[in-house]
């Protein structure tokens, strides 16, 4: 039995503990803004923070969380009103908005260690998420306008 | 399902324009189609056509809601916005106050939906504006009546009706009801807004619709579907195309916590069209389980007649094709005779390789397939191909299979080829009804894919004295999309050949394509832009290589081909397909390309100094009746390490509704193009694919993309020409201009795509 939170709501799980968080979130908790992209770390489509750190959930065992505290993108503010997501409404950063989630996800983390990252910082943190219609200059900027407030 | 309980929600509460409410579902008089019909063009030669009664697409609530049915797949083109902004527009709605639902698939009833080659746009902004404009008149007429006033005092404003004379005004809410009872106008009664009266369309920076929800993890894509009781799946499919399974062994899979059932799917029936490649699947409680049933299978595999199907091989027998004569596909004057006597002759030839379109949402589909009904939640480029394949599939009608289509997490035309949604409804077959989602993994899909053409293509020239152009000689060898309608299918389809081959407008007086034969061992798909990524590749950097042969400027020598503006015929250039439009509507405007070009030219500052190591590098490409030209600036390292500083990208679609989604397109395009040409790759060794994730098949990142991408749209406001395609055209100039950029800045010709590591070691 493994015991978490997830968006401040307790969660318990007995199932197959090697379950990644990915999947116990969409299929089993019903949460899908947490995003399948690739299931091998390659692609942060699935990212999510644990204990306050950005983490490939597809990566991460259920049964290793026991205590922790999960947030994903349905859990980063009530309204929709995080700096992130207000940045990325106002430059109209998606496309399909697929990877979006979790490039959103990326980037607070980012903006929580680095409040004011140099253009190389975000290419470094934001590298390990592959985002397919090609928004990257746009995530940079949105990412340096939230940089400002977050 | 959010966005089906939404539209009927939206149904039941809205005074639906000329129907009783309650549904969608309208039986409208349709007009009978024309006997003897003269040839069809654009969105009218589409199976099931366009449809304008706006009946079938507005609602507008007591509160004032409009809702307007989108019939193309979102996929990240913003069509929502882009349709919301013309509706709006055109019938003086607030765009605040206009929701966008999502339309089922139904061809019969909404006109085609088949959301590819770059035609929503194109094609549905005269209807859309004729449903809107119809809907306003409507209202007018209502708000007229009401007043006792004449029709010719009353104006449409702001959301509602508007008495100049009296000041009296009336919101649509308080009209929709008596409006809906009014007849449809006939076409030719439509009174249309003027250029300058628009407020929404050619407006930028207009906020997505679906701005909150993708930020928020609230947005639903296909994968995100989720039925009452529904289990999960992962189908084993054959590693070689035209394989099937030999045997199975589903003891251990069975033994997997969740793992509820293993079945065999058959292989296809020739031709493979969209069908499921067969193989074994594994239904369970969740996705893991599922996965993690899949790994305990045991399968064997017969492989079939493509088991020795080998990239490097094979791009052997596509050089041998390309050195011999092939069937001609265009021929102007005596090409043979102006190469024999040319002052000088060049030739080059140049590879591509297969890619996979790897959408980052993998395909994946929910399906209820339960006594004479079926019942599909998906994200579909062709939900009509669908309902076709379900229909015959399980025998039921095709008005019994229901297709709810939703947000699709990229496209890029492998989602054109609904091969996951047919699996899913196996899955639920077998399940006795039970709903299943199946889902591939980036395994599935980059192994499975409907994988763009490998080409090799070889261009010659003959040059007299002057270093003037006065042969051409382009043969192109690349398996058919149409050998998966037509199995044995080995030349290029008319519509291929038209992507860039033989529409090729340079003013030469001897040209002539030739389309060797080639086999095709794989399936072969669109890919966003398709043919028009090697023909491009070839004919734009062959240009540069004849410039650089000449010692001439490159855009200087590629204006020079282009010629003076003049408007080419399709037929004249034996274009038979011309994107499906009207030869007469679109001939093929050199000065539109020589403007792309100029202005591609000017905005990078061409012929500006640069330091050692760094390069321009011009291209420029017709497609999907736009025009498109690139300049990338790259910068070539002392060890060959590639950067790409700027790409600066001219675009003439004609009239522009969106233009921060038709720049977001570009941006993409760069991005997707620069992708394809330093890293994209899909090999194939014994018939199987070498690449099994994005560690394999890598995409460019952030790190990787330039810093700086430089949109510039041209003739933005000529709404008085037909509009051109925007969704695929940005790809195709984006790699020879960063090959011809390379070669500016190191003096190394790149001929074979990916560059990857060629560089390496260039000091």
């Amino acid at each position: 039995m493994s015991k978490f939170t997830v968006n401040g709501k307790a969660q318990s799980f007995d199932g197959d503990p090697e379950t990644p968080l990915l999947w116990y979130l969409r299929d089993i908790a019903g949460m899908t803004g947490t995003k399948f992209g690739c299931g091998r770390a390659l692609c942060g489509a699935c990212t999510v923070h644990v204990d306050g750190t950005a983490v490939r959930s597809c990566q991460v065992q259920v049964g290793d969380i026991d205590g922790q505290a999960v947030i994903t993108i349905e859990g980063l503010s009530a309204d929709g009103m995080h700096p992130v997501q207000r940045a990325w409404r106002e430059l109209n950063v998606a496309q399909c908005g697929y990877c979006q989630t979790g490039q959103i996800m990326q980037a607070v983390s980012l903006l929580k260690d680095t409040p004011k990252p140099t253009d190389q910082q975000i290419l470094d943190a934001m590298s390990g998420n592959i985002c397919r219609c090609g928004t990257y200059p746009r995530i940079r900027d949105a990412i340096k306008r939230a940089s400002g407030r977050a | 399902m959010t966005n089906t309980t939404e539209v009927a929600n939206v149904a039941r509460r809205s005074v639906l324009l000329g129907l009783a409410a309650g549904t969608f579902v309208l039986s409208v008089r349709l007009s009978p189609p024309a006997v003897a019909q003269e040839k069809k063009y654009g969105g009218d030669a589409m199976p099931g056509g366009l449809k304008d009664d706006p009946r079938l697409f507005l609602s507008i609530a007591d509160d004032g809601t409009v809702s307007l049915l989108c019939i193309r797949a979102e996929m990240g083109q913003g069509i929502r916005t882009s349709f919301g902004m013309v509706v709006a527009d055109e019938l003086e709605a607030e765009l605040g106050r206009v929701k966008v639902l999502q339309a089922p698939g139904d061809q019969a009833r909404f006109g085609n939906q088949d959301t590819d080659g770059s035609r929503s746009m194109r094609h549905h902004f005269e209807p859309l504006r004729r449903i809107a404009a119809a809907a306003r008149q409507m209202l007018e007429q209502e708000a007229a009546a009401r007043w006792g006033v004449p029709l010719t005092e009353v104006k449409a404003e702001n959301h509602g009706i508007v008495h100049a004379g009296s000041g009296r005004r009336l919101d649509f809410g308080a009209l929709a009801k008596g409006a809906a009872a009014r007849p449809v106008p006939a076409r030719d009664t439509l009174v249309f807004k003027g250029v300058s009266q628009f407020r929404y369309i050619g407006k930028d920076n207009v906020p997505l619709i679906d701005n909150l929800d993708i930020t928020t993890g609230k947005a639903v894509f296909g994968i995100d579907a989720r039925v009452d009781g529904m289990a999960y799946a992962v189908v084993a499919r054959p590693p070689v195309f035209g394989g099937k399974v030999k045997s199975f062994d589903a003891a251990k899979a069975m033994k997997v916590p969740g793992v509820l059932k293993v079945v065999a799917i058959e292989p296809p029936t020739p031709p493979v069209v969209f069908q499921p490649l067969g193989g074994v699947a594994v239904i369970a409680e969740n996705t893991f389980a599922a996965i993690k049933g899949r790994s305990q299978l045991d399968t064997q595999w017969d492989d079939g007649p493509n088991a020795s199907y080998d990239s490097v091989q094979y791009r052997k027998t596509l050089e041998a094709a390309a050195a011999k004569p092939g069937k001609v596909v265009r021929n102007d004057g005596d090409v043979d005779a102006a190469l024999a006597g040319a002052a000088k002759r060049v030739s080059a030839e140049y590879y591509l390789p297969h890619l996979a379109q790897a959408p980052m949402e993998p395909p994946s589909a929910t399906a209820r397939v339960t006594n004479g009904a079926c019942e599909v939640w998906c994200s579909v480029q062709n939900s009509e191909a669908v309902r076709t394949d379900l229909s015959k599939r399980f025998n039921v009608p095709i008005d019994k299979v229901t297709v709810h289509n939703l947000l699709l997490g990229g496209g890029f035309g492998r989602k054109s080829k609904p091969d996951f949604a047919s699996e899913a409804a196996i899955c639920s077959h077998a399940m006795g009804g039970r709903p299943v989602k199946l889902t591939f993994t980036r395994e599935d899909d980059l192994q499975h894919s409907f994988f763009h053409t490998v080409s090799v293509e070889r261009l010659e020239a003959g040059l007299d004295g002057d270093g003037k152009a006065v042969a051409w000689l382009h043969r192109t060898a690349a398996p058919t999309i149409a050998a998966i309608f037509a199995p044995g299918a080995n030349h290029e389809a008319p519509f291929e050949l038209a992507m860039g081959a033989v529409d090729t407008p340079f003013a030469i007086p001897n040209l002539r394509v030739e389309n060797p034969e080639a086999a095709a061992h794989t399936r072969v798909g669109w890919f966003r832009s398709v043919s028009n990524i090697p023909h491009a590749f070839a004919i734009q950097s062959f240009v540069a290589e004849l410039a650089a042969s000449l010692g001439r400027d490159p855009k200087d020598y590629l204006l020079e081909l282009i010629g003076p503006p003049r408007l080419i015929d399709a037929a004249a250039m034996s274009d038979a397909w011309l994107y499906g439009e009207d030869p007469k509507r679109y001939p093929f405007d050199t000065g539109r390309l020589r403007q792309v070009v100029e202005k591609a030219a000017s905005e990078a500052g061409w012929g500006r100094k640069l330091s050692q190591g760094r390069g321009l590098g011009i291209a420029a490409h017709r497609s999907f009746v736009s025009y498109t030209a690139v300049v990338a600036e790259v910068a070539v390292g002392p060890k060959g390490e590639l950067t790409i500083p700027r790409v600066d990208i001219a675009f003439d679609c004609g009239a522009v509704v969106n233009p921060d989604r038709v720049r977001s397109q570009l941006e993409g395009a760069v991005v997707q193009g620069i992708s394809l040409a330093t890293l994209g790759e899909i090999s194939f060794k014994n018939g199987r694919v070498e690449q099994a994730n994005f560690d394999g098949y890598e995409l460019t990142r952030i790190d990787g993309a330039p810093p700086e991408i430089r949109t510039h749209l041209v003739n933005t406001t000529a709404f008085d020409k037909p509009l051109g395609g925007a969704g695929e055209p940005g790809v195709p100039p984006v790699a020879p201009a960063l090959a011809n950029a390379i070669f500016a800045a190191s003096g190394k010709r790149i001929r074979s795509l990916p560059i990857r590591d060629q560089l390496a070691g260039k000091a």
